[in-house]
């Protein structure tokens, strides 16, 4: 195994408000190679964003408390000042983020913004960046570019202002491309579209990427390895193969459950989560997800540490459930058929 | 473009008919009695009252006199001398109130314009300073400077300033009241107006500085911002090119509507507290004298920059925001 491009230790976060100290993230490993694909899935709040933008210090505040270590290239970029920090973001490790209608300031050309991240971090030209920014918006599949980049965001469509932002993000050949739930706010039919763009690009500029998503169909294709998260903390890892072969958490299971599939038999329910994500605030006593796991059982009052449980290969999960119980278990419980307790 | 502009001409001249017609039915309504009456002066003679009555026009019905005014205002902007019947002219003094505005106008634009710079300016500094601390105790002492600003009535801080830097001290910091023409003396016109436009640009300043201090603050939390940052563009770039420039969009229209107000004679406190005879100040004698004629003349005068900057707040706004212009 090559030494990896960037690896977060014990990542913990916490924001002070004044309804108390919620904790976003609460323990979070892993590990990014370069040119893979890693997918981070899971439920809104349950921490996926605020790791992505912790890696690259956007949710630095006042109130916020940090833990852990996020190593780039054998640096801290938990510990890195916010100086020198900005000279990692953007050029090496870029965000992409969810809502292309709002990222995009839309008093700006598009073109202009695209220089904007150029010139912050290249010392070239005007023009030089001007005749970049054009090339990159051909690269990401916007048509006769260079009339367009000369139009306003509000004169994009969703597909074209993610791909835009994309545009961005690559412009200065970062190392990790983060992309934060980049398909939600488009169209089915353009969603396909972005993951295959973000897919070659990443090939392209042989970069790595971070995908986000609530969405296990997103990251079916493309990532290589999965990490689902649930309150904070990472539940399963493993790679795509084996997570979506071999499940190992119930929660896991949930989600898979929940992705509407043209095979399904006629008539039969589309499965779902019972109940809701725990507040953050006041997280339940032991495995976080119990009060929604229909397998739940006396052992889950205590919290299981995420071991590789599986004997076969490398597969990481944080459930109490022997190994072949769960796989008596899961499909039944993936097609809905099993009540919560 | 073009289309703009007629439909901005046509809007305007209704808006000042509507406004012509509301003036007059107020002016109808209250019972002030009879014009003919008080300008016939202490125990006139019967004929004397029906003389005037006639030779004003006030035995016609109420919509002739209308039309009849507004005939008169339209006589009163055409160049050289009139008759005292063919202009609006004031029933107190007979004066044609087109010239007596025209006289106020160099005060009241001197006031207004010195005054909308500062108020610009400092606005723009408190909101923009109370919005990069916000929470802290600097952002606390500031926005409540700024309540304090919006909450001090005109008349209270101007005659307190008058009283106190111009009035009492034995050698005062600045001169009480007057006016000098900017044409006569420059440096003079600017000390005279001082206290003035400090006077009418306080409550501005802590009105713009609190609209802009919360529109920073909303434009803060933004998509665009966080992918400015992201960018790892500087925090100075991010707050002026992505904050600052996004927040004073609504200002403009703001700003043109109380510029047009204060032009238009609404510094009618201010001019009455420093004794500058500009337009307010002339608007303020003729409502004490229940004088119609100057008051639909100032009215007028006043719907006219009304309207005429909103249609260019508009024309700002497009230039300023993209997403509203006509493709």
């Amino acid at each position: 195994m090559s030494e990896p491009l960037l690896e977060v230790k014990g990542l913990k976060v916490r924001f002070t408000t004044e309804d108390g100290v919620v904790r976003a993230v609460d323990g979070v490993d892993f590990e990014l190679e370069r040119g893979k694909v890693l997918g981070i899935v899971g439920e809104s709040g349950s921490g996926k964003s605020v790791t992505a933008m912790t890696m690259i210090g956007l949710t630095r505040a006042p109130n916020t408390a940090f833990e852990g270590e996020v190593a780039y290239k054998g640096q801290d970029l938990l510990a890195m000042s916010e100086r020198r920090l900005r000279d990692v973001r953007g050029n090496e490790i870029a965000m992409i983020f969810q809502d292309p209608m709002t990222s995009l300031n839309p008093v700006y050309r598009v073109g202009d913004q695209i220089v904007e991240a150029i010139l912050t971090h290249d010392s070239v030209g005007k023009r030089v960046a001007r005749q970049r920014a054009v090339e990159l918006l051909r690269e990401v599949g916007i048509p006769n570019p260079n009339n367009r980049a000369n139009d306003y965001p509000h004169q994009f469509s969703g597909g074209m202002r993610q791909r835009a932002m994309i545009a961005m993000a690559i412009a200065c050949n970062p190392d990790v491309l983060i992309a934060d739930e980049p398909t939600t706010a488009l169209d089915v039919t353009i969603q396909a579209q972005i993951i295959e763009l973000i897919d070659k690009l990443k090939d392209d500029f042989n970069s790595s990427v971070i995908l986000i998503t609530h969405d296990l169909g997103v990251v079916a294709d493309v990532a290589d390895e999965i990490l689902v998260m649930y309150a904070g903390r990472v539940v399963e890892r493993g790679s795509k193969r084996s997570l979506f072969y071999d499940p190992q958490h119930p929660y896991t299971w949930g989600l898979l459950g929940s992705i509407p599939r043209l095979d399904r038999p006629k008539g039969s329910r589309l499965a779902s989560i019972k109940g809701a994500p725990p507040s953050l605030i006041n997280l339940p006593q032991g495995c976080k997800f119990r009060p929604r796991c229909p397998h739940a059982f006396d052992r889950c009052v205590g919290e299981p540490e995420l071991a590789n449980r599986v004997e076969e290969r490398r597969h990481l999960d944080r459930c109490w459930l022997g190994v072949d119980e769960k796989r008596s278990v899961r499909s039944a419980t993936i097609k809905g058929e099993v009540a919560t307790a | 473009m073009t289309a703009f502009v007629i439909r901005r001409l046509i809007g305007m001249v209704a808006v000042l008919i509507a406004v012509s017609f509301l003036v007059f039915i107020v002016f109808i309504l209250i019972p002030v009695g009879d014009p003919a009456q008080r300008m016939a002066g202490k125990n006139p003679s019967q004929q004397n009252i029906v003389n005037i009555r006639k030779k004003w026009g006030f035995d016609k019905p109420f919509y002739v006199q209308y039309v009849r005014m507004l005939q008169k205002a339209g006589t009163g902007l055409l160049p050289g001398p009139h008759g005292e019947y063919d202009v609006l002219s004031s029933f107190q003094n007979r004066q044609n109130v087109a010239h007596q505005i025209e006289r106020g106008i160099p005060v009241t634009f001197s006031l207004c314009i010195g005054a909308a710079l500062i108020w610009v300016l400092l606005g723009t500094l408190v909101g923009i300073f109370s919005a990069v601390t916000a929470g802290r105790w600097s952002d606390r002492l500031v926005t409540t400077l700024a309540l304090i600003g919006i909450s001090m009535p005109v008349f209270f801080l101007g005659i307190v300033l008058r009283y106190f830097l111009a009035e009492k001290p034995a050698h005062p910091l600045f001169p009480d009241g007057e006016y000098v023409p900017l044409t006569k003396d420059p440096v003079q016109w600017a000390y005279h107006l001082i206290l003035p436009w400090f006077a009418l640009s306080v409550l501005f300043i802590g009105f713009y500085g609190r609209v802009l201090r919360s529109n920073m603050l909303d434009t803060m939390n933004e998509d665009f911002v966080r992918t400015a940052k992201a960018k790892g563009l500087d925090p100075r770039s991010v707050l002026v090119k992505h904050v600052l420039r996004t927040s004073l969009i609504p200002l403009v229209s703001l700003f043109a509507l109380d510029f047009a107000a204060v032009l238009g004679g609404g510094a009618i406190l201010t001019e009455t507290v420093f004794e500058l005879h500009g337009v307010g100040w002339y608007a303020a004698q003729s409502v004490g004298d229940l004088d119609l004629p100057p008051i639909m003349g100032v009215t007028l005068y006043g719907a006219f920059f009304i309207v005429l900057f909103s249609a260019i707040a508009d024309v700002v706004y497009a230039l300023l925001d993209p997403r509203i212009r006509p493709t």
